[in-house]
């Protein structure tokens, strides 16, 4: 351990804050933002994984890389749009590829049932008519006559957000090695390995999501839709380079199998319903994932080993959205003691 | 004790294959907001009866179990269904797997007609049951209002019969009431459990006014605001609805009959038509 230098953060009791070695376990969303976050508070860190290549294994390749805590609101726990707003102001402030355009959410006419509920259920966003509609997306202007817009809500590509992560991480003289499962037990260890947990976190369970990625020059969005649907909305989030992701089933299942069919048949049929279009994409590529998840859908910070260890986990849906805000109360966790909500 | 009390200490449990419940309402699992949040509904609910799909949350999958251990820690018994069926041979092999996997022989029965509607298939239901109940299930058939099915299924060996409120959730309620009535008054000795399409505590009250012995609902407590409170809300409508049934309901009348006998009041008005 080192002594904290800087001397730019102190507690309340103005105690010297302990500059510590720190192994994350876990090159996904959570562990690369842990790195990130521990790293520029002046802790001497190593990043491991299992996998033997970036982004190869896990649920974060997977991710759809929206932040909309608006959105989220409408079938998640409080706790996510709470955080959830702390964490898109911390991708703001960090990242510079995000895309702020807000959030669209459709309904098909004999739908619009949806969209009440949708309005009801979430705060922030605002009921736009055709014309707005056709002003924020031209080619869904005459398709649909009423929506919601969250303009406060960002996107990204989510593999070009992991790799400038991890690019980052690096930059800080983080130690990133692949392949690797042993570290010094002396070090503090933020175990963020999803799923890989589950020994560890017995009440995990996983959660399993099909997306396809289909590209195609004939549709242009500025901002992921959200199309309503009573049994199978999906979400369109437009990633550059003529891609879309088209997702995600949400199944109580622990498989990755590969997609279904039925999974492939509401998510391009929905897909198809939004734009016309997106019948003659070209499908990319089409996987399941299995998201890890505690009983209550909201991430948790697990103190462990007597507190040599501690578990970050349970992203769920909102891997990406709440990453930042887990590191945050990691870091002001070992720095000043304080914790935050989410640990249990 | 009034005479409502003693109605409702008259009352007999519900009682489905020989197993008695406390609880008229059941519960499906699909679409809370968590885990947690479903297990605090069932709770709220009062239900002693949980529907679990199959096919699509849980499809024969060896570590595939922690949701079906929340479902476990519940302590309640699971009614396995066979939602998103869409033939007789695809239900019964379904209801087959979910025999092995919560070792019951208890099976909620939907071959679906329509993916849109998600109307049942009645002809193919009626095949299934049959196969179904000579393989020893005990079977709970989701189906239309209409009496001929219903007849079939009775005579297939089902001692429940499932009819829809209205399409899977549509959340619009008793859509066609008097094919209801008619059904409760056709089968008398039948358990009749109104299933699907239920939206708001008044439609479950309905039901129970009616004489249906049970509701099955899901959709309009996971989907509402506040699932747990919206839980509690169908529990306390399950009660009225019930003791509504048991005292005795006054029949609809045409015309109006005051209560108390207008002339001789001081407020009846011999001049209030100039």
């Amino acid at each position: 351990m080192i002594d904290d230098t800087t001397g730019g953060r102190s507690s309340p009791s103005e105690r010297h804050v302990q500059k510590q070695s720190i192994t994350v376990v876990g090159a996904g969303i959570f562990g690369l933002w842990q790195a990130l976050v521990l790293a520029r508070a002046g802790h001497r860190l190593r990043l491991i994984d299992a996998s033997s290549e970036p982004f190869t294994a896990g649920a974060s390749r997977w991710a759809g890389a929206m932040l909309a805590p608006d959105c989220e609101a409408e079938a998640a726990p409080p706790e996510v749009r709470t955080w959830g707003r702390d964490g898109l102001n911390i991708w703001r402030a960090t990242y510079p590829h995000l895309i702020d355009n807000g959030t669209l959410v459709v309904a098909a006419a004999r739908d619009q049932p949806e969209l009440v509920r949708y309005a009801r259920m979430t705060h922030g966003g605002a009921p736009v008519d055709t014309a707005k509609i056709a002003e924020l997306e031209p080619d869904l202007g005459a398709r649909f006559s009423a929506a919601i817009y969250f303009a406060d809500e960002a996107h990204m590509d989510a593999a070009a957000a992991l790799r400038w992560l991890m690019q980052a991480v690096r930059d800080m003289g983080v130690d990133v090695r692949f392949a690797t499962t042993t570290y010094d037990s002396g070090s503090l260890c933020i175990d963020c390995r999803g799923l890989s947990a589950r020994a560890d976190l017995p009440a995990l369970r996983g959660v399993r999501g099909e997306r396809v990625i289909v590209t195609t020059k004939d549709m242009r969005l500025a901002r992921p839709i959200r199309l309503l649907h009573p049994r199978q909305p999906i979400y369109v989030v437009p990633q550059g380079d003529d891609r879309f992701v088209i997702g995600a089933t949400v199944i109580e299942r622990e498989d990755a199998a590969p997609m279904t069919v039925k999974s492939a048949l509401d998510l391009l049929g929905s897909a198809y319903a939004l734009h016309p279009a997106f019948a003659e994409a070209s499908i990319i590529d089409m996987g399941a994932g299995v998201r890890p998840a505690f009983p209550d859908n909201v991430p948790h910070i697990v103190i462990d080993d007597a507190g040599k260890t501690l578990r970050v986990n349970g992203a769920y849906r909102h891997g990406f959205l709440l990453a930042p805000v887990m590191a945050h109360a990691v870091a002001d966790f070992i720095d000043s003691g304080v914790r935050h909500p989410a640990f249990t | 004790m009034n005479i409502r009390d003693s109605a409702v200490i008259s009352d007999q449990p519900l009682t489905l294959y020989g197993v008695r419940f406390s609880s008229r309402l059941l519960l499906g699992t699909a679409a809370y907001p968590s885990p947690a949040i479903m297990s605090a509904a069932v709770r709220a609910a009062g239900a002693e009866i949980v529907t679990v799909s199959l096919r699509r949350e849980t499809a024969g999958n060896a570590g595939s179990t922690r949701f079906l251990d929340l479902i476990a820690a519940l302590g309640v018994r699971v009614l396995p269904n066979t939602a998103g069926c869409r033939t007789a041979r695809d239900a019964i092999t379904t209801a087959q797997m979910a025999r092995e996997l919560f070792a019951t022989d208890w099976i909620k029965l939907e071959v679906i007609g329509n993916d849109d509607t998600l109307q049942p298939d009645v002809f193919g239901l009626v095949d299934a049951a049959d196969v179904l109940c000579r393989d020893g299930f005990k079977v709970f058939p989701y189906t239309t209002e209409d009496l001929s099915v219903a007849e079939r299924l009775q005579r297939a060996g089902c001692d429940v019969i499932m009819p829809w409120g209205s399409p899977i959730g549509t959340g619009r309620g008793l859509a066609n009431r008097t094919a209801l009535e008619s059904l409760r008054g056709y089968f008398p000795d039948v358990t009749l459990i109104v299933d699907a399409g239920l939206g708001a505590p008044s439609h479950a009250a309905a039901a129970f006014e009616i004489g249906y012995d049970a509701v099955l609902l899901n959709t309009a407590v996971a989907k509402a605001a506040d699932p747990v409170v919206m839980a509690e809300a169908f529990r306390q409508a399950a009660i009225a609805g019930r003791l509504g049934y048991l005292a005795g309901l006054m029949p609809p009348r045409d015309m109006a009959v005051p209560s108390t006998p207008v002339a001789g009041t001081a407020f009846f008005d011999l001049d209030a038509k100039r």
